[in-house]
């Protein structure tokens, strides 16, 4: 639907029951945004709960966060402990566990970010054989979900033996059709002049994607770094089938487990929970616009 | 002025003909090797016998695993629980996320801070926020029960997911508290991106804020919603973290999803080829809803 059409169609609106008044209305103006706020304020409380009772619970002694746990004292910290951090650290073997999912995570954001702009780029700028087929090809394989390849893909790796192992969690998710389309459609947008007067200074292909391309298209790097960080960091279906010893086990599977070891305390259950929580909470505070514009990019697809 | 470089550039890097490969074959290797193989193999696996460790030799069956998988009654269980999520939540979420777009795209003081508390939740990992909600959910311990105890003087007492009545309806309202930050900033971005003249136009015309919403807003917002309920569609059918961690599909079967039913299948009984069934049952389950948007879209545009 054209804009055009949008406002023919308001028009055509009967207005014979409408009385237009432009007299200033201050007070019902107040209430109104008086109850916005209120309405929000609820809403926040809402999203709020879960997060706070997990921060609280994770420096109360064990046995509050249960006793307290059903009434409004979940939420006040009547007796601060640190001591569930530690039980954390030694039961859980939260520090290792970290480092796995800091290891496979940032490999595969980094080694993405490289393989896929690099065909993103080949795709948007250079000429060759095959490439309009190729376009075709990685916007179909957008639509396949890992969780369609999961099983087959369990087997492969199973039968070459790298189960177990980093590489098993880190190489099948780098190339990713959907973050090369989101490259290859910003390189598209971006002028090619800059590019041709490198070219002319007789810069080559690699430089010229270096020191040109690539800080003319920071914003979809950004992008693509946080939606591949935040699906990587959550990841829960493939180390449940690929990881078996807590060797390699990342921190979802692990937070999983430890839930089901007795004793169950949750006070150290919630404080594993605010380890894995607080730092992606923080970077978010930090780059709050570039989390939200990279969400709302994901919208650009359909 | 413009078409001579574009030229220039394209025959330049036309020339050597090697360099758009290595840009682009990093890419394809991994995408030939962990997507489209595993791809072909889970078809060709869904007509084999293949189990990862069996004496049996390899042969063809037909439709055997399709049949088998069809007489299951576990299938129907998880497929009308993948449905029952598609139907509460795709309506629910959209509208509510709806809501908060609005809400949040007012001009108002503080309204950042908002934005930024609804979005929260989305940056937590599924498998923290399940853990955190299987607490709140505790009949007894849980605040949820305690909030509802004081209000209702004890009549009300869910055992939430204890009970085969209410635990996929607990499981759903918590994705619901987890995914709705996701969609809201999609629907921000499009509220933001309808020209302000619209509005204008509308309100010269004497349309109300009701007839606004509904003329304005809604149709500029199509292409917005249709992504929203599509991708909310497609991860219902996918939905596995939080029920792997909150029930791992009981009691009683009465949270079961189909990727539970997968991973059950394809991995914990190590049955590659029936799991495979699964897997492209599913595919075809996700390819119909995303054609049926491509479809709608094109609609649109015609």
């Amino acid at each position: 639907m054209s804009p055009m059409s949008v406002v023919t169609l308001a028009r055509s609106e009967p207005r014979s029951g409408q009385i237009t008044v432009i007299q200033p209305r201050r007070l019902p103006r107040v209430l109104g945004a008086l109850a916005t706020y209120v309405g929000m304020t609820l809403l926040a409380v809402m999203f709020l709960v879960p997060l706070l009772f997990e921060f609280i619970g994770s420096i109360k002694p064990n046995d509050r966060v249960l006793s307290e746990g059903n009434s409004w004292r979940a939420f006040i910290p009547t007796a601060i402990t640190f001591v569930n951090y530690g039980d954390a650290l030694a039961r859980a073997d939260l520090a290792h566990l970290f480092i796995n999912s800091m290891i496979i995570t940032s490999s595969i954001v980094v080694a993405g970010i490289v393989v896929n702009s690099l065909f993103g780029y080949a795709l948007a700028r250079m000429t060759f054989r095959g490439r309009g087929l190729l376009i075709g090809v990685v916007i179909a394989l957008i639509i396949i979900p890992f969780q369609a390849i999961a099983v087959p893909l369990f087997f492969m790796m199973a039968k070459i033996e790298v189960l177990d192992t980093y590489q098993v969690q880190i190489v099948p998710f780098i190339a990713s059709p959907f973050f090369t389309y989101l490259f290859y459609t910003f390189f598209l947008s971006i002028p090619k002049e800059l590019e041709e007067a490198a070219r002319v200074d007789g810069a080559g292909p690699l430089t010229i994607f270096w020191r040109v391309v690539v800080p003319l298209a920071r914003p979809v790097y950004a992008t693509v770094a946080i939606l591949s960080f935040l699906f990587a960091w959550g990841e829960l279906l493939w180390p449940v089938l690929v990881t078996r010893g807590p060797e390699v086990r990342p921190l979802p599977l692990g937070i999983a487990v430890f839930q089901t070891l007795p004793p169950v305390q949750w006070g150290d259950i919630m404080a594993f929970a605010t380890v894995m929580t607080l730092p992606l909470l923080v970077v978010f505070l930090a780059f709050q616009d570039a989390f939200v514009r990279s969400v709302a990019r994901t919208g650009i697809k359909g | 002025m413009i078409s001579s470089p574009t030229k220039n550039l394209k025959t330049r890097v036309g020339q050597d003909s090697l360099v758009p490969w290595l840009f682009s074959l990093p890419a394809i290797l991994m995408l030939l090797a962990f997507l489209v193989a595993p791809f072909v193999l889970a078809i060709v696996f869904s007509f084999t016998n293949l189990r990862l460790l069996s004496p049996i030799p390899l042969r063809f069956v037909g439709l055997q695993n399709y049949v088998r998988v069809f007489q299951d009654p576990i299938f129907y269980r998880a497929l009308g629980n993948n449905l029952l999520f598609v139907v509460i939540v795709v309506p629910v979420q959209t509208a509510l996320a709806l809501a908060l777009a609005v809400l949040v795209n007012q001009k108002l003081r503080g309204v950042r801070v908002f934005r930024t508390i609804y979005f929260a939740p989305v940056v937590t990992v599924m498998a923290v926020a399940a853990t955190v909600w299987r607490l709140l959910y505790d009949p007894d311990a849980g605040f949820i029960n305690g909030l509802l105890g004081a209000v209702s003087g004890g009549a009300v007492h869910p055992n939430w997911l204890r009970s085969t009545s209410t635990a996929f309806l607990a499981i759903i309202i918590m994705s619901i508290w987890q995914g709705v930050g996701f969609q809201m900033v999609i629907l921000l971005a499009g509220l933001q991106d309808i020209p302000h003249d619209h509005y204008e136009a509308a309100i010269v015309d004497g349309a109300s804020g009701w007839q606004q919403f509904r003329f304005v807003t809604i149709p500029q917002l199509r292409n917005q919603l249709l992504f929203v309920v599509t991708i909310t569609t497609i991860l219902a059918f996918r939905l596995f973290d939080q029920v792997y961690v909150m029930t791992s599909g009981g009691p009683l079967d009465s949270t079961q999803t189909l990727m539970l039913m997968l991973v059950d299948v394809g991995f914990g009984r190590q049955r590659i080829a029936q799991g495979s069934a699964i897997a492209v049952i599913f595919f075809l389950i996700v390819l119909s809803i995303s054609v049926a948007q491509r479809r709608l879209i094109r609609e649109e545009t015609t």
